[in-house]
Parts: structure tokens; C-alpha cells; sequence
């Protein structure tokens, strides 16, 4: 697997290859804008260290790590 | 002419009915959707002002503000639906837009859809419109955030991309009420002229004929045939792989259908077009598009403070510092701001009884007026400060964007006993009231993580268990300082609220180890950018909730003052009446004839219905260090534990009405006595009073509310049970570890 949206660098940006899985949770982040060609950053880490902040299309929004896995970059 | 009828659903679009559409018994009915974080509550009172109320709109078991106004000849009622990113539903609050939409039994489908499209998120925010767009109703576009999304440098073609959505598209600045006015010609038009959106999407043929073929089975043996509704619902049925859509709306999707949907579902994936992957690919596909000719980004700079504010909200250290401090302003401002208001209502209530009791003449029914009624009600009225207070804060952070930051600050913590930062802000708002925390549970996708926090909402200690404290306290606990500068009455409210936050992990841990066990779940959730909080939006909710709470105190609070006003005063004694006025007749002295009332009012107590049945529970109290009195004042107090107070008044043979700043009613307690002579009250009785109440499920209107989030007994009767459980052993160990701890006794 390549590189995820949870393995960029503070204020690195990505663009978004596929979301893994076929389940209710990619469905979600699909609807929210991760599709193929969508442009993602890496914002930062809450002060407890998950989840992290991301931007994706105009807006911003919190995962944790391990759901920002599921999107594999180009 | 408008002529008389007795049709009792007049909102039935296209129903052939006397009443003319649009006029006023008879308006047109806007469903109002969109995104959340769009300014829709803001625009929602741009458009109706105060005419609106939270109500249930027709079969949706979730309240829904409902407003009206008048445009020309035209009357409209507005249906404020929850923000939603998709009509592909996954939580509770997410299926009422789409039942709205389609319109089922006895739920009329709206005559118009007002879609509010936030301008400086054009792409997520058209992904629902384009749904809504097929929904076969006539589509409204408000578009919000224009004045945002000019100064971060983009700029929209209205026109085109009116012409491309085919629906009208207004700009709207709603807090300074610019578009307002074409916003309701464009949806009196709209809901006169009925007509529908002339752009879709459209679907890949494939997926199209399979829509097809499930409409006509959803049509088959109904009066409905190629009908844009049955349409609509057939492409969500198709689109709703996990089936939350199908039980939701239940009998309105027959088995046959459900079941046709999946075999579909199958074919299409083994044909290339993952449902529902295919359709959302598709669909960002035409918003790129569209947005390609309508929209100039260039030269944007987005989110310029939101990113400068955010460096330090969400800092490892500064925001930390930051979160810590605002919940102890919340909380500082509760205790402290309230209490002049609280006061004023206070000596209100008392001169309203004392005026009031001095008109009426004596004997059962002016004890029934001031006792019962106005000392019963008064003691509650005395929280709306603290109600109002508590609401305006958390409608602040929740309106400027900051509570969003909370729920990301307090995820890991949240993690650390299974549940997550969605949990966050019901459970905070339970600090003021568990009902409108429960509700706010709603926005929970996973079904677990939304039953556990409806589960220990409770525990958290609600603005009607601190007038307990604040009684107690005053009374037993010493005004003494600890550790150089912490005074001990402080210390101990505080730790009476550290008893909820403690022990709701550990019931959330247990409960998701055990019977809610399950995968963990994801936490998705939106950081909107920072704005300036609407003061109307702000003053609404606070004037909303503060009302709801007075109605509270005028029906059910009410009721149980009265009924326990009732067991306390009935059966008449007539013979110990006789016995004391005999003694009353020997003695001139003044301070031996109140001796002899107070005597002759605590012997009828123990003699009245309520007595009775005290002396019978008594040995099932006496191990938390209670006598009688405490226990039937707790036992009265379960429909709604701020009425202990006003039991503790009369019980202590004070009569009604006292309220927890009361001297006497402090002075009574402090001098109560066991038959031996020693006193009732020790700081470990008080304590264990104080963890009783912080533990016990002591409201009817939390458990029915979770009646009715749930849809089951289980949940409150679970909740009842656990908390009743837990309080009974915590005031128990209290009580017999304390009073054999030397230093507090």
C-alpha cells in the first residue's frame, strides 16, 4: 500500500489515489469529497496526539489516524 | 373564497381540498435543508422572526423549529431539518430530511425545498444538492456565505450556475438581511408555478434501468405510477447499501423491494458500478464541471483567522490551557453570575405566596395555593438563571465554532473508554440539562456510541441537582479553608461534579465492553471556520429552553409538589388538632405556643399518608445514615429531584415553599434530631445525601426523552436501574466509611 493521508507532514499536502474499504466509513468519506484527484492536507495533530486535522475541498475536518489510513495518495 | 372544512390534514400537496392553497389556514410548506455549519438557523430567522416554535412536524418523532411568514397573498410554513452532508442517511438525525422529502402515510411531502448551499464550500455543499435536486419537489437554492466567500476571493456566476442546477439561486447575507426579500418571492414562485428542477445529474444507464425497475415494483398496487416520488425513493432505497434508510422508513419499502435493491446492488457491482462508490464518483464529477464554469478561485486565501485562531485553540499547550479554562468559566459562571438573579426570583416567588396567602382564608385550600403551588413551582423557577446562563455559553461555543475544537481536544480522551469526540458535546450540555444533551445525541452515527452516551448523560451533574448541593453544603460542610486557599464548601461542590465525570467512563467502559461491545467506531467530523456568534441565534435558544423549563415547572414539577402537598396534609387529624389547641389555650407564652405548632405540624406529618409510608421505609435508609424525612423527600423526589427541596421544607414540618437559601429551612435541619437525642445531619449524612443525588436517576423527563431518542423501554429503564443501583451503594459506603472517619463526623 502507498502512502495515506495519515502519513503526510504538518501543513504537506497529497492527492487522493483511492479510499480503501467498502464500507460505511469510505462511503462517508467519499461523500465528504475523497474521491480520485481530490487535493487533501495534513494540518496538524490535537495536542493528545490523535486525531489530526485535515483540509479537503474548501473545508476542514477531524479524523483519526487511523481512519485518514484509508486514504491512499497518489 | 376560503370556505369551511373539517379536513384534518390540509398540508396534502395537490390534494383536491376546500381550502385554498397558500392562505393562511392552508400555507404552503417549505422544507428547509442543507449542510451543517451553513447558517441555516441564522437564515431560518431571517426569514420568520419570532414566528416560529420547536414542534414535531407530522410523524417525525425530532423536534423541528417550525416558522411561518407572508409573502403577498401567500402564507408558508417553514420546516427547519437537520444540516445533513447526504440524503444517504446513517444516523437518526440524518433520516428526517429524507422522510421529509419523501413524504410517507400521514407525512405530507413539502411544497417546496429551500437548499442552502454555503458559497465558501461550493463542492461538498452541492454533493447534497444534487440529490436533492432529483427529489422531484421544486428546489430553492439559498446560497449562504456570499460576503465570506467574496472576501476570501471567490467569486460565483449566480446566473450559470442557476441556469446549470435549473432552480433559482439567491445570494444571501442573512445577519445583515440582504436577499431576503427575493429569497421569498423565489419560493412563493416556486410553490405557485410547482414546478421541478429541470437539471440532474443523471445516472450511468445501468444504474439508471435498475432505479426503474425498483420504482415500478414500489408503484405496484399503489394509485401511484411513474410519480417522481416513487422515483426519488427508488434511487435512495438503491443507494442505501446498509439498509438504515429501508428500517427507517419501514413499511413504506416493502420486503420485496429491499430485497430487489440488493440483487441489484449485486449486479451492478459485478457490472463495474460499486453502489454507492459509482454514484458519488459521478456526482463530484458534474460538480467539477459545474463549478469549472461558474466559480473563480483565483487569488483565494482561505480560512485566514480560522487557521490563525486554530494555531493556538488546538496547541498542544495553549489549547489545552485554553479548554480547561473555558469549562471553568462554564462552570464559574453558573455558581456565580446567577445568584443575583436567582435571589431576585427568589424574593418574587416569596412575596407573591405571602400576598397571596394572606388573602385566602385558612385551612386546606390555602395551604394547597401557597404550600402546594407557588412554594412548590417557586422552587423551581429559581434555576432559570442558572438554565439560561448554561445555554447561553454552550449555544456560544457551539455557534462560534469552538465547541467543534473541544470535541477534537477531548477525542483521545473520549477513546480511552471506547467512545469519541461526538460524545463530547451532548455530555457537556447534560451539565445543564440531560433532555436537550440527549438529543443532541442524535448527530451520533454508531448506534452504540450514541446508546452509551444517552446512557450516561445523566450521570452528568444537571443545574437541578446544585440546589441540593448548595443546601447541603451551607448547612454541614464548615466554611473553613483547606490547603492555605481552598475553601471547603468549594472544594466539596466540586467534588460532588467530579462524582458524574468520574463515574461515567467507567459505566461507558463497562457498557461498551459488555453489552454494547463492538468494533471501534470512526470519528469524522467537520472543523467549521471560526465566526462571530449570532446574538439572535444565542437569545432564541437561551429564551426557547428557559421557557421549556418553566412549562416544566408549571406541569410536572407542579403535579408532584401538589401530590406530595397532599400525602403530607391528608388524613385530617382532627384529634391531635384538638390536643394541641387545648395546649395552645393553657399558655399565653409566645415562644411556647410555636414550639407547640411546630410539634403539633411534625406529629400530624408523622400521622399523614406520607408519614406512614416513611416510618415503613425507614429501615431500608438508615444504613446510609438518613431518618425518615430524608428518605420520603428523596423518594418524592424522583420524578424530578429539584422538587426535594420543597419536600425537605414540608417534611421538616416548616410548611412548604423553602427554597435552598433559606436560613430556616438550613437552621431546622441543622437542628433535626434523631428520638436519642443525637442530630440527623453530620457532614457524612449530607455527603451521602449529595452522592445519592449526583448518582440517582431522579427525572421522569430525562427517561422520557430517552423513550423517545431510543424508540424502546430499554434504554431508560437500564438507566433507571444502574444509576438508582449505583447511588444507593455509593451513599452507603459514604456514610458507613465517613461516620467512622474521626475528622468529619
Amino acid at each position: 500500500m502507498g502512502r495515506t493521508l495519515a502519513d503526510l507532514a504538518p501543513d504537506e499536502e497529497g492527492t487522493v489515489a483511492s479510499v480503501e474499504g467498502d464500507d460505511s466509513l469510505s462511503h462517508r468519506l467519499a461523500e465528504l469529497g475523497f474521491t480520485a484527484g481530490a487535493h487533501v492536507r495534513f494540518i496538524r495533530t490535537a495536542p493528545l496526539g490523535d486525531p489530526i486535522q485535515v483540509g479537503i475541498r474548501g473545508f476542514e475536518l477531524a479524523v483519526r489516524a487511523r481512519e485518514a489510513r484509508r486514504v491512499v495518495l497518489v | 373564497m376560503v370556505t369551511a372544512t373539517t379536513d384534518p390534514a390540509p398540508q396534502f400537496a395537490g390534494a383536491t381540498q376546500d381550502l385554498i392553497l397558500g392562505g393562511p389556514e392552508n400555507p404552503f410548506v417549505v422544507a428547509v435543508l442543507g449542510n451543517p455549519n451553513t447558517g441555516k438557523t441564522t437564515l431560518f430567522n431571517a426569514l420568520t422572526g419570532l414566528k416560529q416554535r420547536t414542534g414535531n412536524y407530522a410523524g417525525v418523532t425530532v423536534d423541528s423549529a417550525i416558522g411561518s411568514f407572508v409573502n403577498g397573498e401567500h402564507n408558508f410554513m417553514l420546516v427547519d431539518l437537520p444540516g445533513s452532508y447526504s440524503l444517504t442517511p446513517r444516523a437518526p438525525d440524518e433520516v428526517v430530511a429524507v422522510r421529509a422529502l419523501i413524504g410517507s402515510g400521514a407525512t405530507a411531502r413539502p411544497h417546496v425545498v429551500l437548499c442552502l448551499v454555503d458559497a465558501t464550500n461550493l463542492d461538498r455543499n452541492l454533493f447534497m444538492l444534487t440529490q436533492v435536486l432529483e427529489a422531484g419537489l421544486p428546489v430553492v437554492v439559498a446560497l449562504t456565505m456570499v460576503d465570506v466567500a467574496k472576501r476570501e476571493g471567490i467569486s460565483i456566476d449566480y446566473r450559470t450556475l442557476s441556469k446549470r442546477l435549473g432552480a433559482p439561486v439567491i445570494p444571501i447575507h442573512a445577519s445583515k438581511r440582504q436577499g431576503i426579500t427575493q429569497l421569498k418571492e423565489a419560493i412563493d414562485t416556486a410553490s405557485s408555478s410547482g414546478s421541478v428542477p429541470s437539471q440532474s445529474v443523471g445516472l450511468p444507464d445501468q444504474i439508471a434501468a435498475e432505479v426503474d425497475v425498483l420504482q415500478s415494483l414500489l408503484e405496484n398496487g399503489t394509485a401511484e405510477t411513474k410519480s417522481l416520488r416513487t422515483r426519488f425513493l427508488a434511487h435512495r432505497i438503491l443507494m442505501d447499501r446498509d439498509g438504515y434508510l429501508s428500517n427507517a422508513l419501514g413499511d413504506a419499502v416493502p420486503a420485496k423491494a429491499r430485497a430487489a435493491a440488493a440483487e441489484a446492488r449485486q449486479r451492478l457491482s459485478s457490472a463495474g458500478h460499486a453502489i454507492p462508490g459509482a454514484e458519488i464518483d459521478r456526482r463530484y464529477a458534474w460538480i467539477a464541471d459545474l463549478v469549472n464554469v461558474t466559480v473563480d478561485r483565483a487569488g483565494a486565501a482561505r480560512f485566514v483567522w480560522t487557521r490563525r485562531i486554530d494555531a493556538i485553540v488546538t496547541h498542544k499547550f495553549w489549547g489545552v490551557l485554553l479548554f480547561l479554562i473555558s469549562m471553568g468559566v462554564v462552570f464559574q459562571a453558573i455558581f456565580t453570575w446567577a445568584g443575583p438573579f436567582m435571589d431576585l426570583i427568589d424574593t418574587l416567588v416569596g412575596a407573591v405566596g405571602s400576598g397571596v396567602g394572606s388573602v385566602l382564608p385558612g385551612g386546606a385550600f390555602r395551604s394547597l395555593i401557597v404550600d402546594g403551588v407557588i412554594g412548590g413551582t417557586g422552587a423551581v423557577l429559581v434555576f432559570v438563571p442558572q438554565i439560561a446562563i448554561l445555554f447561553a455559553l454552550i449555544t456560544l461555543m457551539e455557534d462560534s465554532g469552538y465547541m467543534a475544537r473541544a470535541a477534537f481536544l477531548m477525542d483521545r480522551v473520549m477513546a480511552g473508554f471506547g467512545l469519541s469526540g461526538r460524545s463530547f458535546i451532548p455530555l457537556l450540555s447534560s451539565f445543564a440539562c440531560a433532555v436537550p444533551g440527549i438529543m443532541s445525541a442524535r448527530s451520533i452515527e454508531d448506534r452504540r456510541d450514541r446508546l452509551t452516551t444517552i446512557v450516561i448523560a445523566p450521570l452528568m451533574s444537571c443545574s437541578a441537582r446544585l440546589p441540593v448541593y448548595v443546601l447541603f453544603i451551607a448547612a454541614f460542610i464548615p466554611n473553613r479553608t483547606v490547603a492555605g486557599v481552598l475553601g471547603l464548601q468549594g472544594v466539596t461542590l466540586f467534588a460532588m461534579y467530579l462524582v458524574g465525570i468520574v463515574v461515567a467512563p467507567l459505566v461507558a467502559w463497562v457498557l461498551k465492553k459488555t453489552r454494547l461491545k463492538g468494533p471501534d467506531v470512526p470519528f469524522l467530523m467537520e472543523l467549521p471556520p471560526y465566526k462571530i456568534p449570532s446574538w439572535r441565534v444565542v437569545l432564541f435558544r437561551v429564551y426557547d429552553r428557559s421557557w421549556a423549563f418553566v412549562r416544566r415547572a408549571g406541569t410536572v414539577i407542579l403535579a408532584t409538589a401538589i401530590v406530595i402537598w397532599a400525602l403530607s396534609y391528608y388524613p385530617t387529624q382532627p384529634e391531635v388538632q384538638a390536643r394541641y389547641d387545648m395546649a395552645r389555650a393553657a399558655t399565653q407564652d409566645e415562644v411556647e405556643i410555636d414550639r407547640l405548632d411546630r410539634a403539633e405540624a411534625a406529629e400530624k406529618l408523622r400521622g399523614s399518608f406520607l408519614g406512614r409510608a416513611g416510618i415503613t421505609i425507614e429501615p431500608l435508609v438508615k444504613p446510609l445514615g438518613w431518618d425518615w424525612r430524608i428518605g420520603m423527600a428523596t423518594i418524592a423526589s424522583f420524578p424530578a429531584r429539584e422538587v426535594v427541596i420543597a419536600a425537605l421544607g414540608t417534611i421538616y414540618s416548616l410548611g412548604d415553599g423553602q427554597d435552598e437559601s433559606s436560613p430556616e429551612l438550613r437552621a431546622t435541619m441543622q437542628a433535626a434530631t434523631w428520638p436519642d437525642g443525637r442530630p440527623i445531619f453530620t457532614p457524612a449524612v449530607a455527603i451521602s445525601v449529595m452522592v445519592f443525588f449526583a448518582l440517582c436517576s431522579q427525572c421522569a423527563a430525562t427517561l422520557a426523552t430517552m423513550r423517545r431518542e431510543t424508540g424502546s423501554w430499554a434504554a431508560p429503564v437500564f438507566t433507571f436501574v444502574y444509576m438508582t443501583t449505583l447511588a444507593y451503594i455509593a451513599a452507603l459506603l459514604v456514610y458507613q466509611i465517613g461516620s467512622r472517619l474521626p475528622a468529619i463526623t
